[in-house]
């Protein structure tokens, strides 16, 4: 039952790694990447019921939170050009 | 017997989920044009996740485990459309338009 949540998680993820080579522009590849990372949650959530050790969850929880907070700082990034900028339009 | 039906539960829950994340990371790679593939990258975020986790809430054997992984369930719910809209908004700023056909 494990086993085939951990295909069908790897599946997608591949799949979302595709999107991540091929997109034409950068905001498809952000997009394919938070996907990825999103996943990466869930793998890590399945790895701990998979190998019986209840506090690898905790790496699942923090990385939930550093994800969002990561694809937030990239399109500030592309949005403003820099990381600082108070958040009034150019 | 109450843990054949939870393991019941817990297939079918991970079969849809499965087929909810596969389909959408199929419609990643074939929708046209960017805005489109914003929807099946949500719908793997708002379907396939919560299915998932909810599978593992139904094996899980102490009620912390039950707790974080409810604690994940509730920040990947409330954090995934607020990226979505976060990405649509920097698309547009950015000079992405979507491709519409042209008027007969």
């Amino acid at each position: 039952m494990i086993a085939a949540a951990f295909i069908a998680i790897l599946v997608t993820m591949t799949l979302a790694i595709v999107r991540a080579l091929l997109g034409p522009t950068v905001y498809d590849r952000i997009l394919a990447v938070n996907m990825f990372g999103t996943k990466t949650v869930l793998l890590i959530a399945t790895l701990s019921f998979f190998s019986d050790r209840p506090d690898v969850i905790d790496i699942a929880l923090a990385y939930a939170l550093i994800n969002f907070i990561g694809v937030i700082a990239v399109l500030k990034f592309f949005e403003y050009g820099e990381l600082g900028h108070p958040g009034k339009r150019r | 017997m109450l843990e054949t039906l939870l393991d019941v539960a817990s297939w079918t829950l991970i079969i849809v989920g499965g087929s909810f994340g596969i389909i959408g990371g199929i419609g990643v790679l074939r929708m046209p044009d960017f805005f489109s593939r914003i929807h099946p990258a949500g719908m793997t975020d708002t379907m396939f996740a919560p299915c998932m986790l909810l599978a593992l809430i139904l094996q899980s054997d102490t009620a912390i485990v039950t707790i974080k992984l409810l604690f994940i369930l509730f920040f990947l719910l409330v954090t995934s459309p607020t990226s979505s809209h976060a990405l649509a908004k920097a698309a547009l700023h950015g000079g992405v338009r979507p491709s519409a056909e042209e008027a007969d």
